[in-house]
């Protein structure tokens, strides 16, 4: 065990409360300006109100933003989890030439910065594809998501895959079973649950997303970061910002409540 | 002999051609992400790289293609630029250094200090605010920081005045955005190492603080640079926190997003600077060994 003398002890204490600090303090400020009476968001609040929280449950606007982030969030999900399986899948059954080349292929969207990602991309879209009469409008911002979000399923997938037991894919076929039977009954049951892990983290990704999406938003249209980035510009509706804000720091305990439980269970064998 | 004839009837051309032809399955794996990725991103990449070597019309804006080196040089010999691009590789580098030097104590606190239980709460705190969202934390960071804001309101009594926004708070803000990415790697890190080397340590006669020093601080490298990675190129590329944060401080992708409609080819040319600082930076960790832990 390692021995650290009172002194010691109390330091470590005090950076860890500094840290907690400095990570809450924030977010109860938001979420006690959500309910703040006042026009201009600020510490203290001059007193309590539900005004804010009304006007947002309410607001058109917010609504169409949040069924514009899900819609995207959904199908870059869906795209991801296509091509970052394939991807999985080639990387860890087979060595071929060029196989760190690909690799680097799949981490390069989430390692260069998300405005290269997001300036690169709207120049092909608007300089290249436009001229050329292609317009891709919504599709854009979807492709554009995607591209980033394979690596969260990628990763997710070959982790699973580098524990699987080959043993098993083999002894099925050997029993008469086809590739795509073996896929279905034998080979997807074991890895189903980092799939959905790796769809949930690409969801999320996306969902969260600004940098990119500010590239690559046709014109008109705002998912939630757009809407909230856009409100920010304008100082009276502000507090409606601090109720979105708040429940999406609400919402942010799901994700952290059933990986808590799923790690607690895997502790548990 | 009965499997045999089962088979028979039911012929699987598909799975008997892939499964005699491994080039065929890879192929078949491979094709749809590499045209994805090719065709969409790297395709974009170059075309990007290309446009920064053009110009633009000063009259009508518009891109012309062509060859030229004007927009680099003006990287280095518009002052302003130069100094906007040693500012945000200062500031990236400065987030990095104090994500570290916090996640270190922080989790030798979690795992030699704390018990199970207030470790596993300890764990879900650090975690949490990694999924409240980008905006929302870079709206409370401003909340915090403004004049009117929380720190300068807990804080006057005993006279002591916040930074307001600027570089200061751009680092803060960019701190707390990424200080997860940093912590949770940390604390894994130091969760494996195996008890008994603090015994052999405590035994051989040293302190707490020298253990800490000499045999945990070497363990943690691989998993500090795995992080510093993300808290780099992160930060490198950020300029939503020096938007709202930052008062009149500029970083390298507030230049690129404010020159894109007007000046494309510059924009592209100085989207270059942070994708070689990034390349230098994986080049000079690579040899450590700590990228594979990614």
């Amino acid at each position: 065990m390692l021995r650290l003398n009172r002194g010691t002890r109390i330091a470590l204490a005090v950076v860890t409360l500094v840290v907690l600090g400095f990570m809450y303090i924030p977010l109860f400020v938001i979420i006690m300006n959500s309910f703040n009476s006042g026009r201009v968001a600020g510490w203290p609040i001059p007193g309590f109100s539900l005004e804010w929280w009304g006007k947002a449950l309410v607001n058109p606007a917010v609504h169409a933003a949040l069924l514009n982030s899900v819609i995207v969030a959904l199908v870059a999900t869906a795209f991801a989890l296509l091509l970052g399986t394939l991807a999985a899948f080639a990387l860890q059954r087979f060595r071929f030439f060029g196989q760190h080349t690909v690799n680097l292929l799949i981490v390069l969207p989430i390692t260069l910065p998300g405005i290269v990602t997001g300036v690169a991309l709207s120049n092909t879209f608007h300089q290249v594809l436009k001229p050329m009469g292609i317009s891709v409008g919504y599709w854009g911002m979807i492709i554009a998501h995607a591209t980033f979000c394979v690596v969260m399923v990628f990763n997710n997938v070959i982790a699973r895959l580098r524990r699987m037991n080959p043993n098993l894919e083999e002894a099925s076929m050997d029993l008469g079973a086809g590739i795509g039977q073996t896929f279905r009954l034998v080979t997807f049951p074991q890895f189903r649950s980092a799939f959905i892990a790796g769809g949930l983290l690409a969801f999320a990704l996306s969902f969260d997303e600004i940098v990119v999406t500010i590239f690559t938003a046709p014109p008109g249209v705002e998912t939630l970061p757009l809407w909230i980035m856009n409100q920010m510009a304008r100082p009276n509706e502000v507090n409606q910002v601090n109720v979105v804000a708040t429940v999406m720091i609400l919402l942010s305990l799901i994700p952290v409540y059933f990986s808590q439980k799923a790690s607690a269970a895997g502790d548990a064998k | 002999m009965n499997t045999q004839t089962v088979l028979e009837r039911r012929p699987k051309p598909l799975s008997t051609a892939l499964y005699r032809h491994p080039k065929g399955r890879l192929a078949s794996l491979l094709t749809l992400p590499m045209t994805w990725l090719v065709g969409v991103y790297i395709l974009s990449l170059a075309l990007l790289l290309i446009t920064a070597f053009w110009t633009t019309d000063p009259f009508t804006s518009r891109v012309k293609p062509g060859f030229t080196l004007e927009n680099f040089q003006q990287l280095f010999s518009v002052p302003a630029y130069f100094a906007t691009a040693m500012r945000t590789l200062g500031i990236a580098l400065a987030v990095t250094v104090i994500c570290a030097v916090f996640s270190v104590p922080l989790a030798v606190f979690m795992v030699k200090i704390a018990g199970p239980r207030l470790r596993a709460l300890l764990a879900v705190l650090v975690t949490l605010p990694l999924w409240a969202g980008y905006l929302v934390k870079i709206i409370a960071m401003r909340l915090v920081w403004t004049e009117n804001g929380f720190f300068n309101w807990s804080l006057s009594p005993v006279g002591v005045e916040g930074p307001g926004f600027g570089v200061v708070a751009v680092i803060l803000t960019l701190v707390y955005l990424w200080f997860p990415y940093m912590a949770i790697p940390v604390y894994a890190a130091v969760s494996q190492i195996p008890a008994n080397l603090f015994d052999a340590s405590s035994d051989l006669g040293a302190s707490g603080f020298r253990t800490i020093r000499t045999v945990v601080a070497p363990l943690l490298l691989p998993s500090l640079i795995a992080g510093s990675v993300f808290t780099f190129s992160l930060s490198l590329g950020d300029y939503i926190a020096a938007m709202y944060v930052g008062g009149s401080t500029q970083m390298i992708g507030s230049i690129i997003a404010q020159n894109i409609n007007l000046n494309p080819p510059l924009a592209a040319a100085f989207s270059v600077v942070p994708i070689v600082l990034v390349v230098i930076y994986l080049a000079a960790v690579r040899r450590t060994g700590a990228l594979n832990n990614l």
